[in-house]
């Protein structure tokens, strides 16, 4: 499947351009598995951060499947509390870490200098050093599986004490393999930042930039922000497991309180940054396939800003049974409640863009369309998680689960989609088979409000999220839910499917694939050659 | 592509990631900076229901004979350490400004010594910056042998600003066990840490 890069396009390409740049040697480089070792090309890397990220998506999925099975019925039938709490665990830190982030890193890698007319990201080893850290780290994650004591049991949330007082020895792993994946964040970060701010075709203005690469510019920004915090708690976590410290420990003095402070300061900004990359590509996608300008750019790119902004003053809404006082419950409140009027100006945009737009629904439209709707569901169970005295009812039950969910799953998720569907046919020269994305669209979308829906029900009911059993009223509503997420997970195979065979052959896409796409990526051909803009292009800005 | 161009744009990244890594670097020290800045946080508005560490003298101020705040006392033990710490005095109310002793007693269960310390926390957290404790066995480590019982005093007090609002302030004690090796490792712990 990683074969499908234009060896033979790119091996005349290599010829000249080992004639052009007789300093750049790196043409005559490695082939076969050394290739991709040691590739500092951004599309192979990027294609690298795609492929790792699905094979983690598949193994965060297969645990949830574990999940699910284990509540299709009431009662204990196929796994042992502790390994349930293993799974939980596992399935949300690889999902986070592992499938969310590095795909919108390698569709950054791979998009980014092509929207903005570089050759290249501007720290091409860094790049192949920070994605080489990724399988590293989460082969390290996975191992913790089959160590004694078993993997890391205490929620992707890992709050201290369960995960250093009362946690199994795998810890340690966990913690290293954390550490790892925060420095392969921090330097595709500092890459993005460097590679937007300063290799951006001669003409093309911050204010002209794609909003894929804004929302990635700001996205970076956080990650330089909040990945020092995490990095911060998961090495006090390791003082305190192994060092006698007590940061976290109150026999020693310490304050567990303080775990979730640090934890969320850094929790909440991620939660942005899972999700203001896929504001940028329902932002570039809905425009194409309107075929109309995006309604309302600076808007868009201010209300981004805002939102990031905004993202480390409300913390502590994860936290309101803690024990907070009146006014700081009130301030998260009402700090909270504020984001959505940013989430509700981008919202807006995206419907008035569709208004009177020529409209087609293409499989990345129809994904695109699927987000606004259903991200917009999960921002309502938000605001209503935010109502700090409601949470007290709301707070760890399977509403919350609903919740980020939603904005996860159809949100998140269904961006990296849209923009698979979207961008294929640059990637591959192909487009994906029309039936079978439309198959995998509407099985995932029927998927997906299956699983999620009745959870709403069942949190608001009072079950209470991360435990292996419940007590019968909540049966129908899991066994719904069961359901559906096996027909999600199942349908993710024909996802795979339809990648492989537009990668294998199909029909031919044009260099500009769709016919409303206006960015620099539709000028060079399809697929993209290896090396691309190694002149920058002649950048027109659309209105002066 | 002239020279000038691609000199540019590399001096630019160098410059970029330069001050991207500054901006690492200051939030890496920032992220160290909020474990002290919280306790200081903490200490100030007794936001984590933690009283004192030290003892504090007597303020001076008569009782205010207008309100009675009931002041409850909750004792238990942390897993593992076969102790028992008791009152007498579950329970008993006072004017604010007043102060008062109850007597606490710890007993070692176990069939060895050991060292342990009761560590305080206050309900409603609002109410940890009034109380002021003249006298507790908290402020120190215990070390009681096999069977041994030891019977030590807190005095207390509440502050006449307590706001009026409280009715019930409740002191947690939760015994916790001092491992030796922490005060073997005594350099390791945290900086500013109480102990």
């Amino acid at each position: 499947m990683a074969s499908h890069l234009p060896t033979g396009s790119s091996a005349s390409q290599q010829q000249s351009g080992a004639a052009e740049m007789t300093s750049d040697t790196h043409h005559s480089g490695p082939t076969g598995l050394m290739r991709w070792l040691l590739t500092t090309n951004h599309k192979e890397i990027g294609t690298l951060y795609l492929l790792f990220s699905l094979a983690m998506f598949f193994i965060g999925g297969l645990f949830a499947m574990v999940v699910r099975a284990e509540l299709f019925q009431p009662g204990l039938q196929l796994v042992q509390p502790e390994f349930f709490n293993q799974m939980t665990t596992m399935h949300g830190l690889i999902m986070v870490f592992g499938a969310v982030m590095p795909a919108f890193v390698g569709l950054a890698n791979w998009m980014v200098p092509l929207q903005i007319g570089a050759p290249d990201m501007a720290l091409p080893r860094l790049n192949n050093f920070s994605f080489w850290l990724l399988p590293v780290a989460f082969t390290m994650l996975l191992a913790t599986l089959v160590m004694p004591g078993g993997a890391p049991n205490f929620g992707w949330t890992f709050y201290a004490p369960l995960s250093t007082t009362y946690a199994p020895p795998s810890t340690t792993f966990f913690i290293f393999s954390l550490h790892l994946a925060g420095i392969s964040s921090i330097l595709g970060a500092i890459n993005i930042i460097a590679t937007i701010l300063n290799l951006r075709a001669p003409g093309m203005r911050m204010m002209d930039m794609p909003l894929f690469v804004w929302t990635w510019l700001i996205t970076a920004f956080l990650l330089i922000a909040v990945m020092p915090v995490l990095a911060g708690v998961i090495t006090m976590m390791l003082l305190d497991i192994h060092f006698g410290t007590s940061f976290f420990n109150a026999a020693g003095g310490g304050d567990p309180v303080l775990f979730q402070h640090l934890f969320w300061f850094f929790g909440h900004p991620e939660v942005y940054i899972m999700i203001l990359p896929a504001f940028g590509i329902v932002s570039v996608i809905i425009p194409t396939f309107a075929r109309k300008r995006l309604f309302g750019y600076a808007s868009m790119v201010y209300a981004t800003a805002s939102i990031a902004i905004l993202s480390f003053l409300v913390w502590a809404h994860h936290m309101f049974v803690v024990g907070l006082p009146l006014t700081a419950e009130l301030f998260f409140m009402y700090s909270t409640m504020l984001i959505s009027v940013p989430t509700g100006v981008k919202v807006f945009n995206w419907i008035t863009t569709l208004f009177r737009g020529s409209l087609t629904f293409e499989p990345p439209m129809l994904f695109a369309l699927a987000f606004v709707v259903l991200f917009t569901i999960g921002g309502f169970s938000g605001l209503m998680l935010a109502i700090s005295p409601a949470d007290f009812q709301y707070h760890d039950t399977y509403f919350v689960v609903a919740h980020f969910h939603y904005v996860l799953v159809p949100g998140a998720v269904f961006a990296i989609m849209a923009a698979v569907y979207y961008w294929l046919p640059k990637w591959t020269g192909h487009y994906p088979h029309l039936r079978l994305s439309q198959w995998h669209f509407w099985l995932s979308v029927v998927g997906v409000n299956l699983t999620f829906f009745p959870m709403h029900f069942a949190g608001l009911a009072g079950m209470p999220r991360r435990i292996p059993d419940y007590s019968l009223q909540f049966a129908d509503f899991n066994m719904i839910t069961s359901i559906g997420g096996f027909l999600f997970g199942l349908s993710q195979l024909l996802f795979v499917l339809v990648v492989v065979l537009c990668v294998r052959g199909g029909r031919k896409a044009p260099a500009q694939a769709w016919e409303g796409a206006e960015d620099l990526e539709w000028t060079v051909p399809s697929p993209a050659p290896l090396h691309t803009f190694e002149t920058p292009p002649d950048f027109t800005p659309y209105r002066h | 592509m002239d020279r000038q161009f691609l000199e540019g744009r590399r001096r630019g990244v160098r410059r970029t990631v330069a001050r991207t890594l500054v901006a690492l670097v200051l939030m890496g020290c920032f992220a160290i900076a909020l474990v002290p800045l919280y306790d200081v946080f903490c200490e100030v508005t007794g936001l984590n229901g933690k009283t004192a560490s030290r003892a504090q003298a007597l303020s001076a101020q008569s009782a205010d004979q207008t309100r009675l705040v009931t002041m409850q006392f909750i004792t238990r033990s942390s897993s593992g350490l076969p102790w028992a710490l008791t009152t007498e005095t579950r329970q008993l109310r006072l004017h604010p400004g007043q102060s008062a002793e109850v007597s606490f007693t710890f007993h070692n269960l176990g069939n060895r010594p050991y060292v342990a310390r009761a560590v305080p926390s206050v309900s409603p957290s609002e109410a940890s910056v009034h109380l002021r404790k003249l006298a507790c066995f908290c402020f120190e480590n215990q070390r009681l042998a096999a069977g041994e019982r030891f019977e030590a005093p807190l005095v207390f007090q509440l502050t006449r600003d307590l706001p009026e609002d409280v009715k019930t302030v409740t002191l947690v004690y939760t015994l916790y066990e001092q491992q030796v090796s922490l005060s073997r490792h005594s350099a390791m712990q945290r900086p500013g840490g109480e102990t």
